[in-house]
């Protein structure tokens, strides 16, 4: 489905909900009134710049939209301003005094608060006493728990969890359940400016009105919303105004009026593409993998795909549509799945039950959190190049040979330039760029053909990515079958020969090389959260536990 | 780019070398320093007297923690070995005694039971992927529970069967001595010049990694928990022909002495770091303070006292090493 489909599922039911349930727009931008929030200049680098001179401003009583695809920023601007992050540089108002929380409580003391994209519930506490964590209703000491129960409960109603019990853990809810405990806590203290971070990511369509409701009464109130979302159209129902952000630059700042779906898009993407890297495709080889129906509820849907000897398969997709799991499911480090895996242009399934299996069928993955899965941090660059193939290194009885290993990893360091002073170096000394050339010499000293790349230039510098696709390009060019998830579309624009774009946990959409626009790759990454699939993925919300 | 680097190899071997000497010199000489500290304050101190009794005591406290240092190396801990230390002395009393096997058979049995003890610590908290800490620990009560059952309480007096273990003489030291000996440079070239010791330190550092490396770590993990029975098993024959006696009580406390001759040598309970020999020297730290204490004249309470503070300070001084080690590598 491309920007055809995209177009038509907008023109369907969504615009009748929007009619239907369209929120009063606040009597716009009252001008001569003082922002209640202001931020001018701001700046934040990590590795690479996140935010480039960002000014953004919200009014008391207004929702204000945030979009960008990923990494654009979004969540960063939202993490400084609730004072979890701090600037490099900037200036934030705040009801017109100098604004700069150091802390997370600073921010809250003066009325500032984040909900979280990713849930930061505590399982093993009640639903109640995560509402109230930072402020549990106390005498000397002791909790009321009375007190802290009847006001849990008013909250949850608030955010239409009438029927659970808030004396039940976190632990037992689903994601949905928890992502409005969530919100509840977001609403458990007064404040000024709220900001909301994809708080609809794992909510139904009914559960989105209820919140939608909920804004609205805080509106009225006049409380400024910061409003952050992929789902555009979700957008279009609750914002006074929309800002884009693009690459950490901030594009524009707009009555939600003056801008449609189709103006969004395109506004969000359009950064020119590094000549420099990008990759000249051949003619596809044979087959190397084929998978057909690789199903892991609720992540993973009935997923199918073929992958080329020398070909570079992106995988693009919003965070949390399946890629990462997809992958994992593939290489058997998840369990169980369903469908059935082809290699070598073989007509017969492999079965594979542990990342063990995969391995021997040639396979590698490189995991998108280097530190926790691909590397043994505090031992040396040797040890972790050769974990994968040391049997290779032993002729008796499980003897290592170090004089060949210290030959074969010194010659794969050398070959993929790791900057090191020895290979004895430990691996938590290098860079972010050098450790990932680390995890993919593990895999080629292990001769794997079928690699796996899961975010391959997350926290690297710009000089290193340079390195590690000229990497990319000339495994692929040697035959080796590759595939690279990344939420930089750029990048795979620039690196792939097709890309595959995930939705919802399912394989929407495969573009070839010359059909690579970036609005049609992102309207298809778009599609499957719209109106209609919205419902189908998330479980019904009101059942109360047990 | 298919050659080596000739000073990237050489490099190499001289880190590795820096890395052996900073990893014994610093337990040598702590070791040293508390001979020469004794040998000062005491005349009774330094003799051959006293250093073959401690060659006589440590045997099995040595291969205990031996045994140890392997399961602490993979982040894992056996609380159990004392117990079990009981258990195959019981058996091995009691076959030699009551059923009158012949030697070899008991040395067998108690073998067996200290096989069979690590087994289900290791295929239990393997299995169900319980921590093996509650494991171990279900164990340590199992097995002081078996030894009481098999000896109905009482301690089993083998006389001279199995004198010949101890009173074997190899190049003038005890064949325990030279067993517990062998076990550590074994234990040591099987950790760091092995394929398998390789995977042990791998699966203390990262075992997630390690899993999508394409390596089970779970039969490696069960293995060594049967390894350190063995060991506990061996320790048991020794203390049993020792003392003559089988004891159902033998072993109460071994495992925390194990574990502190470990950390004394700079293992890490959290796994990936460790070494065999500095287990060793941290066995004999533990021997000498006990011996030279006892020479000048300290009481029981007073030696506690002071191992207590000496593990804590092994502990703090091995952190400084290492941010030394970190900076100046």
């Amino acid at each position: 489905m491309g920007l055809l489909g995209l177009r038509a599922t907008l023109a369907g039911p969504a615009v009748v909900r929007t009619a239907s349930r369209a929120l009063p727009k606040s009597a716009i931008l009252m001008p001569g009134s003082d922002p209640l929030l202001q931020v001018s200049g701001l700046w934040k680098s990590y590795a690479t710049p996140v935010l480039l001179d960002v000014a953004f401003d919200l009014h008391a009583g207004e929702v204000h939209a945030l979009v960008g695809e990923n990494g654009a920023g979004k969540t960063t601007l939202a993490r400084i301003l609730a004072g979890l992050v701090q600037p490099d540089q900037g200036h934030m108002t705040l009801r017109g005094r100098p604004y700069a929380p150091r802390t997370k409580r600073e921010a809250q003391q003066l009325g500032v608060r984040l909900v979280p994209q990713e849930l930061n519930l505590i399982g093993n506490l009640t639903v109640a006493e995560n509402i109230f964590l930072d402020h549990l209703p106390h005498r000397a000491g002791w909790i009321q728990r009375r007190q802290l129960l009847t006001q849990a409960r008013t909250l949850l109603e608030q955010v239409g969890l009438g029927q659970l019990d808030p004396a039940c853990l976190v632990k037992t809810l689903g994601v949905g359940q928890q992502q409005l405990v969530e919100i509840a806590a977001g609403l458990s203290q007064r404040c000024a400016v709220l900001i909301l971070d994809e708080p609809t990511a794992a909510l139904s369509g009914a559960e989105v009105d209820r919140l939608f409701d909920q804004v609205a009464r805080l509106k009225a109130a006049g409380t400024g919303i910061v409003y952050i979302s992929h789902r555009l159209e979700e957008i279009q129902r609750i914002a006074d105004r929309i800002s884009v952000l693009r690459d950490g630059r901030m594009q524009t700042t707009q009555p939600a009026s003056a801008l449609t779906l189709q103006q969004m898009v395109r506004l969000m993407v359009g950064r020119p593409i590094d000549q420099a890297i990008r990759r000249r495709s051949k003619p596809p080889g044979p087959i190397a993998l084929r998978v057909v129906g690789l199903s892991r509820p609720p992540a993973v849907r009935d997923v199918s795909f073929q992958l080329h000897w020398g070909e570079i398969l992106g995988f693009a997709g919003l965070m949390g549509s399946g890629r990462t799991e997809t992958m994992r499911a593939l290489f058997g480090a998840d369990l169980p799945i369903r469908g059935q895996i082809f290699l070598h242009g073989s007509s017969h399934p492999v079965t594979i039950r542990s990342p063990r299996d995969a391995v021997r069928y040639g396979l590698a993955l490189l995991t998108e959190d280097r530190a926790a899965q691909g590397l043994l941090l505090p031992l040396p660059i040797r040890a972790n190049l050769t974990l994968p193939s040391l049997p290779a290194f032993s002729r008796v009885a499980g003897w290592l040979c170090r004089a060949a290993e210290r030959l074969e990893a010194s010659r794969w360091t050398h070959r993929l330039g790791v900057r090191c002073h020895s290979i004895e170096q430990r691996v938590c000394e290098l860079s972010g760029g050098n450790q990932q050339k680390v995890v993919v010499g593990k895999w080629l000293l292990r001769d794997c053909d079928i690699l796996i790349f899961d975010e391959p230039t997350r926290g690297i510098d710009v000089g290193a990515k340079f390195d590690l696709y000229q990497v990319l390009d000339q495994l692929a060019d040697r035959g080796k079958a590759l595939i690279v998830v990344s939420s930089d579309l750029k990048e795979l624009l620039a690196l792939c020969d097709r890309i595959a774009v995930m939705s919802a946990g399912r394989l929407v959409a495969t573009f070839q090389r010359h059909e690579f626009a970036e609005e049609r790759i992102l309207a298809a990454a778009l599609s499957g959260y719209l109106s209609s699939k919205t419902h189908e993925r998330s479980s019904p919300s009101t059942t109360a536990c047990n | 780019m298919a050659q080596a680097q000739p000073d990237q190899l050489s490099s190499a071997h001289r880190l590795e070398w820096r890395r052996v000497l900073t990893d014994y010199l610093g337990m040598a000489v702590a070791l040293g320093a508390l001979i020469a500290v004794f040998s000062l304050s005491t005349e009774h101190f330094f003799s051959a007297t006293t250093f073959r009794t401690i060659a006589n005591q440590i045997p099995a406290a040595v291969l205990i923690a031996t045994g140890m240092t392997l399961v602490l190396i993979m982040a894992e801990i056996d609380l159990s070995v004392g117990s079990v230390l009981g258990l195959c002395s019981a058996v091995l009393g009691v076959a030699l005694t009551r059923w009158n096997w012949p030697a070899w058979a008991a040395l067998l049995a108690a073998l067996g039971a200290g096989l069979v003890c690590g087994a289900f610590n290791g295929i239990v908290s393997q299995a169900w992927r319980l921590p093996s800490f509650i494991v171990t620990l279900g164990m340590l009560e199992m097995a002081r529970g078996g030894a009481h059952a098999v000896t109905n309480s009482q301690t089993q007096y083998i006389g001279p069967a199995i004198d010949w273990i101890t009173s074997t003489e190899l190049a003038g030291f005890s064949l325990p001595f030279v067993l517990a000996v062998l076990m550590v440079v074994v234990g040591q070239l099987v950790l760091t010049r092995t394929v398998f010791g390789r995977y042990l330190v791998a699966i203390g550092t990262n075992e997630e990694a390690v899993r999508l490396s394409g390596i089970n770590p779970r039969p490696i993990k069960q293995v060594v928990f049967v390894l350190a029975g063995l060991l506990v098993a061996l320790a048991a024959i020794i203390d049993t022909a020792r003392f003559q006696s089988a004891n159902p009580n033998a072993g109460i406390g071994f495992e925390l002495q194990a574990i502190a001759a470990a950390v004394i040598g700079g293992t890490s309970l959290m796994g990936g770091r460790g070494s065999v020999v500095s287990t060793f020297f941290g066995v004999l730290i533990i021997a000498v303070l006990n011996s030279g204490l006892a020479a000048v004249g300290a009481k029981d309470e007073m030696k506690r006292l002071v191992t207590g503070a000496v593990i804590v300070v092994a502990v703090v001084v091995d952190q400084y090493r290492q941010q030394l080690a970190r900076r100046t590598a």
